[in-house]
């Protein structure tokens, strides 16, 4: 079903269409999923599923908070609902939402965040989302994921239908991403996946920003021989604890990296477990700042928060210049 | 028209046992006060519904029972009066009412085995939760029903209008709303706190099917739900009603929108709900 030929065109298509995707081969998993969408069929990939699954589709128009109530009248009743928006109006919008019916109730809803991050940079600061996994983290019984590629959009789809509790995956990147996995591999929510060794300290990462932290890994270990642990921690709630405060032990200092505000994402939920060690290491932020800057392309947005593979090999180079 | 008197007194009854189950645990709250006046004012709606259209099971994995949603759910008291009265809860479990880890708090928390489907509370969730519910209905075919009931006060919110949009737009006919007319809400009337104007107009022009009624008349809530049974349409009952209703300390007098209720008025409130 899953070869390396699907995978590369998975990357090919990006996180959306490659979502779409999956939706059609879930659907052979559970003929009883329901897909919600808020009038973005198309940039969820889901026009084929919209065409071939009409009794499994509900388009509920551009009423996110809405959306979210219908998603867990459907969960009540027994369905698999994947809701599909784009990320600030998943999130953010319908909060309280999210907060009542799938939080408070625990109804079972898989609410999929579209071009989350600032790949959508042109379009300005509504359209951008650097607040999500902040806000999705901190209400109870809420799992967020968010997938390093776009084979692992397909492996989390897949692990979250089999799931119990209501989760958020968030997708970032864009077409043409690049590939953290060229092959199947085993992947559980909840466990994190250590991409490279090194025993000079540990990059957490995740979403859209493992492939460039493991390409300056290994730069970092060709070029200047610093080596480095990277990890991916596609699952930021419920946190690896166990596995993450191991390497932290055997970590002299740590990096998170991601395409995230720096208040409350993965840099948080690390530090959450950095700090409760009885012998913390030194942690560098890096992620987006606190601010609405300018928008602009998602390539030189990158560049200028130090969020591309040369700036976040500089960014850790300089930490051990220091020393 | 024997059988129907009969039926209508089992109603008159229910509602003024639900009455008497709310003061009860009003009082019981003591200090941590009660939402009394939106409670009384649904009594007759929710006796009717519960003794004649809702078909309720013990059993929470009963496919075939209907569901109910206590959308404005700061009314909980009645609704925990009626699932006393259909056997859902005991006496006992009804005196907890907002103590320290009970299951019966001030806004409804869904527990199955009691009886309540959601959890409730924050106001204009209800329908959009109730549209979810329909369409699954729908897509498996079969007969059962939704209820949801909400406030006056709680179309305020803007998310029940989505909702209200899709009921029509999903052509959802297995669906009832019922709002409770009473005029009021938190701090004032609704035309002192946001005017709604012509409320029958608005639902209709949403391609709703309304019918207004006096919503402490068994006979009229007994057959306009009766007749929305036949109706292709999602279908919106306006209840005007009384706040209060039942006891003429509490009547359209908003302090008793959540109040404290003291051992006096108790057994005034008492002397003449038994009296009826």
């Amino acid at each position: 079903m899953i070869n390396s030929a699907k995978i590369k065109l998975f990357s090919t298509i990006g996180p959306r269409a490659a979502f779409g995707m999956t939706c059609l081969e879930l659907i052979k998993e559970d003929p009883n999923l329901i897909v919600v969408t808020g009038d973005v069929s198309t940039s969820a990939g889901l026009d084929r599923f919209k065409k071939n699954h009409k009794d499994n589709y509900i388009d509920v128009g551009i009423a996110e908070q809405n959306m979210i109530g219908i998603a867990a009248g459907l969960s009540s009743e027994g369905h698999n609902v994947f809701t599909t928006t784009f990320s600030p109006f998943q999130t953010l919008r319908c909060c309280e939402q999210i907060k009542v019916n799938l939080g408070y109730m625990k109804n079972k809803v898989i609410m999929v965040g579209l071009a989350s991050g600032i790949v959508l940079g042109t379009l300005g600061y509504t359209h951008c989302s650097i607040e999500d996994i902040s806000i999705m983290r901190s209400i109870p019984n809420i799992t967020v994921i968010n997938p390093a590629d776009c084979f692992e959009v397909y492996k989390a789809a897949f692990a979250l239908l089999k799931y119990d509790k209501p989760a958020y995956l968030r997708l970032t990147g864009t077409n043409n991403s690049p590939q953290v996995y060229d092959k199947d591999y085993d992947f559980k929510i909840g466990k994190s996946i250590s991409l490279k060794k090194g025993e000079m300290g540990t990059i957490f990462c995740t979403g859209s920003m493992v492939y460039p932290s493991l390409m300056a890994a290994n730069k970092l270990h060709i070029d200047k021989k610093i080596d480095l642990q990277v990890v991916n921690v596609h699952t930021i709630k419920p946190l690896d604890v166990i596995e993450i405060s191991s390497h932290i032990k055997n970590s002299k200092k740590i990096f998170t990296i991601e395409e995230h505000s720096i208040i409350g994402g993965l840099g948080s939920a690390i530090s959450e477990v950095n700090s409760s060690l009885t012998n913390p290491v030194n942690q560098t932020f890096i992620g987006l700042p606190d601010d609405y800057g300018k928008g602009g392309e998602y390539e030189d947005l990158k560049i200028k928060y130090g969020l591309n593979e040369d700036s976040i090999y500089r960014k850790i180079y300089e930490t051990f210049k220091i020393e | 028209m024997l059988e129907y008197g009969k039926k209508i007194n089992e109603i008159k009854d229910l509602s003024k046992n639900i009455r008497l189950n709310i003061l009860k645990m009003a009082l019981e709250a003591g200090a941590s006060s009660a939402h009394i006046g939106g409670a009384f004012s649904l009594a007759d709606i929710v006796a009717t519904l519960y003794h004649s259209f809702i078909n309720f099971s013990k059993n929470p994995e009963d496919t075939n029972r209907d569901r109910f949603i206590l959308s404005k759910g700061h009314a909980c008291l009645v609704y925990y009066s009626i699932l006393k009265e259909i056997g859902y809860i005991s006496d006992k479990e009804l005196l907890t009412f907002e103590k320290t880890e009970s299951i019966l708090l001030g806004h409804p928390v869904k527990n199955l085995k009691k009886g309540i489907e959601f959890s409730t509370g924050s106001l204009g969730m209800g329908l959009s939760i109730a549209n979810g519910i329909a369409l699954s209905f729908k897509k498996k075919k079969v007969s059962n029903r939704v209820y949801v009931v909400m406030g006056d006060g709680e179309l305020n919110e803007g998310s029940v209008w989505e909702a209200m949009m899709s009921c029509a737009h999903f052509e959802l006919d297995n669906l009832n709303i019922i709002i409770d007319k009473n005029g009021y809400q938190q701090t004032g009337t609704n035309n002192e706190i946001l005017r709604m104007f012509d409320l029958e107009k608005k639902l209709n022009s949403f391609n709703l099917y309304t019918e207004s009624i006096d919503g402490h008349s068994i006979n009229e809530i007994y057959e306009t739900l009766k007749k929305f049974k036949e109706i292709k349409k999602p279908c919106v009952l306006i209840a005007n009603t009384i706040k209060g209703k039942g006891f003429t300390g509490f009547e359209n007098d908003n302090a008793w929108h959540h109040k404290v209720l003291t051992k006096k008025i108790y057994e005034d409130a008492l002397i003449e709900i038994n009296k009826e």
